[in-house]
């Protein structure tokens, strides 16, 4: 037990390290599918298999694609800046440390939460589709709701303006189009 | 209370309508305004004879009023406090009335023949009838703020229509001249009223029930009463009100309008300064002859303020008589007339009573205004020449002008047994010789008896004997002696005629009705049968030769003839004798005493002595009152609004400074705020992303530091 | 021992790290990832607290994280399609050029 969540926590925070802090967007968002996927395994080893399997399905299958797709769709061939930090990039250190410290202190502090291991629990998918079913059908009609409009939300904001000539054949002159579409407001 | 009594107010407002009527006409209305005039006067006159008819019946009471409330003044049934209005028929208001709507009707009709070529035909015509009714209305009045009411508009119409040519400025000055002297006798005047009202609480003349202030009870109480210097009220009132008297007609101190008045056309000067309002002051006397002849028990009788209306009226006699030797003006030696008989007229009230002096108004009205009317003819015949050295002869051109002239002149100068006016001053000589005061009055009247005669008979002889004079045309430069006062009337449209001509029937006919009755009317006064007189004091009258030989009736008859003829001879010697060739050769006086005769050509320089004082007093205050104006009203009014510009500016001062640099100040301030606060919004999310990082950190040590506390 | 703390510590070091990349990085969409971070810290707090807490049997927390799964990916979605319409206008995805809506 003691092992296997080490491992998983270490590799976890590494790759999120990793997701923070290196230079190369791509890598970090590779490394945030790392994390994904420890934090699933996390879910995994505290019998929550179906949040795990969702985790592993939603966020790695989906968000993270779409977190890489976004990349390469804003990349630009401009130099990358010498600085991957912002410039209040102290104060934002600070203020995480802060936080950190904040957070661990009731951990450490807390004795309610150091008591004896309690028997595993079951969730049966059953159990989370009578209670999505039952007690939290609402929360869920909701949810349905709001993965629509932001389904059209996107949609819509990403969507490219109208041109009148045809669509674009490639990046280059994508690029070359864009910028005569803003020299030349329409 | 019969129906004529009631009604009495229908005859001056039948004038004062027309007036009112009249006054809307256009200019070319011309026999419009006339015919209203006229009607309105021929009414007047028919309700004045039934008048007249309604009061000589004979009955218990002489005297009927009619009496109503005006307004009220504080509460009802407190005394003193309701004014009340009223007409009174009387025989004293039954002959004015007569006289005055038949004079006036004849002057009215003289006046369409007179005034036919004037373009203000109907302005004439209207003032004229407004004056009418005016008059009228003072005969009526049985109060004596009607009475006041009305004589204040009798002023008025004088003035317009002495200031009828407006546009020539002599006959501007003469109606302000007018109006401003007999002002100074109507303030006077109403003093008196007020006094009397205070004295009384009524000023009806005759209340029903014995409450008038001329009826027993109101005199009684006024005589017992003293003011200063030992005068009884009713005589202090009385002098009051004669100084009114005096200013109306023209008595010495304030005669000095009635020559200059002789600027308004000649049917104006005949109308309302001969026969009318002029006479209005005598009327006035006669009217309030009780509060007049009112003394204390003990005194003796005619003290009080009839001994001043009878040296009033004798001074003027003489004083006036005697400036008018020396005039050379036809309608000023008339003008000076008028002063000196109206002094008669006052004597006769004062020294005989209301009948004496009354029989001398309606005898002079009617001769007076013939000879008014008569000079009116000779001037529009001689082409509006009006000296009279520039006439001359005119009994050839004018016969029936001539004729009645002379029947005017010789009853003016008292001419016995045939004219009117031999017997009515006869009268009032024979009263003055019984006034038991003094026997001054009575030889200043012979006196002026006799000055009478000899300047009616220097204007006759001048006027209508001789060769004719007037050679040039009006136009023509006066003599070196300049006369000072007399002006030619204005140059109106008339064809050039050579020689004068006689005037049209419409202006001789009334000429010939006036002098008819100045021979009639003394039938009624002579002392066989004094019909007049009884009438007046209200009792009958029978025909007694018997009474000639009364004492001192014929003595005093013979008396007067002499003077009368000793005056005419005298006239004859100096003019009718050897007339004067030339207009330019002296008068025949003049060469015997010069100083006298410039004298009395100037009127004894009273003019002038009041230009130096009174007017020039009164120029000197107003000049006076205008630099109090200036400096010290206005100073005053001035510091007022500087005081307030200064309180304006410190007001601006402390809005400028304190208040609005301390809000200006503030609503900086606030907008530094604003701005310091929106300048935190930088836009940057990454800054929001920190400070929500922080407020969790604080949030959870709050929630902490929270737990452990409970 | 509960292994609860375990847990929670790595949460809490999950959700600094998120949060420090979030405010330190200049590129937009590596805050959008740091925010990630922070969620799935969160999930993970819930999924522990339901494991080791009481009633389990109710599900609480899963179906809270069920419905934080699903709000994330939502919001992921429209955060990215924001930051590449903001980069077709500004032609870049520096935060610190995203100034607009300042106030």
């Amino acid at each position: 037990m003691t092992l296997s969540f080490a491992i998983i926590a270490s590799v976890t925070v590494a790759a999120a390290v990793a997701a923070m802090g290196l230079r190369n967007i791509v890598h970090c968002a590779l490394a945030l599918t790392v994390a994904l996927a420890g934090l699933a395994a996390a879910y995994l080893q505290l019998d929550a298999q179906f949040v795990g399997f969702a985790q592993i399905l939603v966020y790695v299958g989906a968000v993270a694609i779409l977190v890489v797709f976004a990349i390469l769709l804003t990349r630009s061939g401009d130099p990358a800046h010498p600085s991957v930090l912002s410039p209040g990039w102290l104060a934002g250190a600070v203020i995480a440390v802060v936080v950190l410290g904040v957070l661990v202190y009731p951990i450490a502090r807390s004795p309610s939460i150091s008591r004896t291991l309690p028997p595993p629990a079951g969730a049966t998918v059953h159990q989370i589709g009578d209670a999505l079913m039952g007690r939290f059908v609402l929360p869920l009609e909701v949810t349905g709701l709001l993965l629509t409009v932001a389904l059209i939300g996107a949609v819509i904001i990403a969507m490219r303006e109208k041109e009148p000539i045809g669509t674009i054949s490639n990046p280059g002159s994508e690029i070359a189009n864009r910028k005569s579409q803003i020299a030349n407001p329409p | 209370m019969t129906w004529i009594v009631r009604n009495l107010w229908l005859i001056p407002a039948l004038p004062m309508l027309a007036a009112g009527l009249g006054a809307l006409a256009k200019q070319r209305h011309r026999r419009f305004a006339a015919s209203l005039s006229i009607g309105a006067m021929g009414l007047s006159l028919l309700l004045s004879l039934c008048a007249f008819a309604h009061a000589l019946k004979p009955g218990p009471n002489p005297r009927q009023v009619f009496n109503f409330d005006w307004f009220q003044m504080g509460d009802p049934g407190a005394p003193g406090t309701v004014v009340k209005l009223g007409w009174v028929l009387d025989p004293l208001t039954a002959v004015m009335l007569v006289m005055v709507s038949f004079v006036g009707l004849l002057i009215f009709i003289y006046s369409v023949g007179y005034m036919a070529r004037d373009e203000n035909f109907t302005r004439f015509f209207c003032f004229l009838s407004l004056f009418a009714g005016a008059m009228l209305g003072v005969v009526i009045a049985n109060s004596l703020l009607l009475f006041f009411i009305c004589w204040e508009l009798v002023g008025l119409t004088s003035y317009l229509l002495i200031g009828f040519w407006y546009h020539k400025p002599a006959a501007a000055a003469a109606a302000k001249k007018a109006f401003i002297t007999t002002r100074i006798g109507d303030v006077l005047f109403l003093l008196g009223m007020v006094w009397l009202y205070s004295q009384t609480g009524t000023l009806l003349f005759y209340d029903g029930s014995g409450g008038g202030c001329l009826e027993q009870s109101a005199l009684d109480a006024l005589v017992v009463r003293t003011t200063g210097a030992g005068m009884a009220v009713s005589t202090g009132i009385g002098l009051l009100i004669l100084c009114g008297a005096i200013g109306k007609s023209g008595q010495v101190p304030l005669h000095v309008w009635l020559p200059d008045a002789m600027e308004g056309p000649t049917p104006v000067s005949a109308l309302i300064h001969a026969a009318t309002m002029v006479a209005a002051g005598v009327f006035l006397v006669a009217r309030v002859y009780p509060l007049m002849a009112a003394h204390p028990a003990g005194a003796a009788a005619g003290t009080g303020a009839l001994e001043a209306v009878t040296w009033v009226g004798s001074i003027t006699a003489v004083f006036a008589a005697s400036i008018a030797v020396a005039q050379t003006d036809i309608k000023r030696i008339l003008a000076y007339s008028t002063v000196s008989q109206l002094g008669y007229m006052m004597m006769g009230l004062g020294v005989g009573g209301v009948a004496v002096g009354m029989f001398h108004l309606i005898t002079h009205a009617f001769f007076k205004s013939l000879l008014f009317l008569g000079a009116g003819s000779v001037i529009h015949g001689c082409h509006e020449q009006q000296d009279i050295r520039r006439m001359g002869g005119l009994r050839k051109f004018m016969p029936v002008t001539f004729a009645t002239y002379a029947i005017g002149m010789l009853a003016l100068s008292g001419v016995p047994l045939l004219f009117s006016g031999f017997w009515s001053k006869d009268e009032i000589l024979h009263a003055a010789r019984g006034w038991n005061i003094s026997q001054a009055p009575f030889y200043l009247g012979a006196i002026g008896a006799l000055l009478t005669a000899f300047y009616m008979t220097r204007q006759v002889a001048l006027v209508f004997f001789g060769s004719n004079r007037g050679g040039g045309r009006e136009s023509a430069p006066s003599p070196p002696e300049a006369m000072p006062h007399a002006t030619p009337e204005p140059a109106r449209l008339h064809e050039e005629h050579g020689s004068p001509h006689e005037s049209p029937a419409i202006m001789t006919i009334p000429l010939i009705v006036l002098a008819a009755f100045s021979i009639l009317l003394g039938f009624i006064g002579t002392p066989a049968w004094p019909w007049f007189q009884s009438f007046l004091n209200g009792e009958s009258a029978s025909v007694n030769f018997a009474r000639f030989s009364q004492a001192g009736v014929l003595p005093l008859m013979l008396f007067s003839t002499l003077i009368v003829f000793l005056g005419l001879g005298l006239g004859w010697w100096f003019y009718g004798r050897k007339p004067i060739r030339r207009s330019d050769e002296p008068d025949p006086l003049a060469l015997l005493r010069p100083d006298i005769f410039a004298l009395l050509r100037n009127g004894y320089f009273i003019d002038e002595l009041y230009e130096h004082t009174v007017v020039a007093f009164n120029a000197w205050w107003s000049r006076a009152c205008a630099w109090l104006d200036r400096w010290v009203w206005n100073g005053a009014v001035e510091l007022v609004s500087y005081a307030v510009i200064g309180l304006s500016w410190v007001n601006r001062f402390c809005d400028e400074y304190i208040v609005n640099l301390g809000f200006d100040e503030g609503c900086r301030r606030l907008t530094l705020g604003g701005k310091f606060l929106s300048s935190l919004q930088n836009g940057r999310v990454q800054n929001y992303l920190r400070v929500i990082g922080v407020a969790l950190a604080a949030l959870v040590l709050f929630l902490i530091w929270g737990c452990r506390a409970s | 021992m509960s292994p609860l703390p375990g847990y929670l510590l790595l949460s809490a070091f999950l959700f600094a790290i998120g949060l420090g990349g979030a405010l330190m990085r200049r590129n937009a969409i590596l805050v959008l990832i740091g925010v990630e971070l922070m969620l799935n810290a969160a999930n993970l707090n819930f999924i522990a607290f339901w494991r080791f807490g009481a009633h389990p049997e109710a599900l609480t927390g899963i179906l809270f994280v069920i419905f934080s799964i699903g709000v994330a990916a939502a919001e992921a979605a429209v955060g990215l399609a924001l930051i590449i319409a903001i980069y077709r206008h500004y032609k870049t995805t520096n935060v610190d050029e995203m100034t607009a809506l300042k106030g």
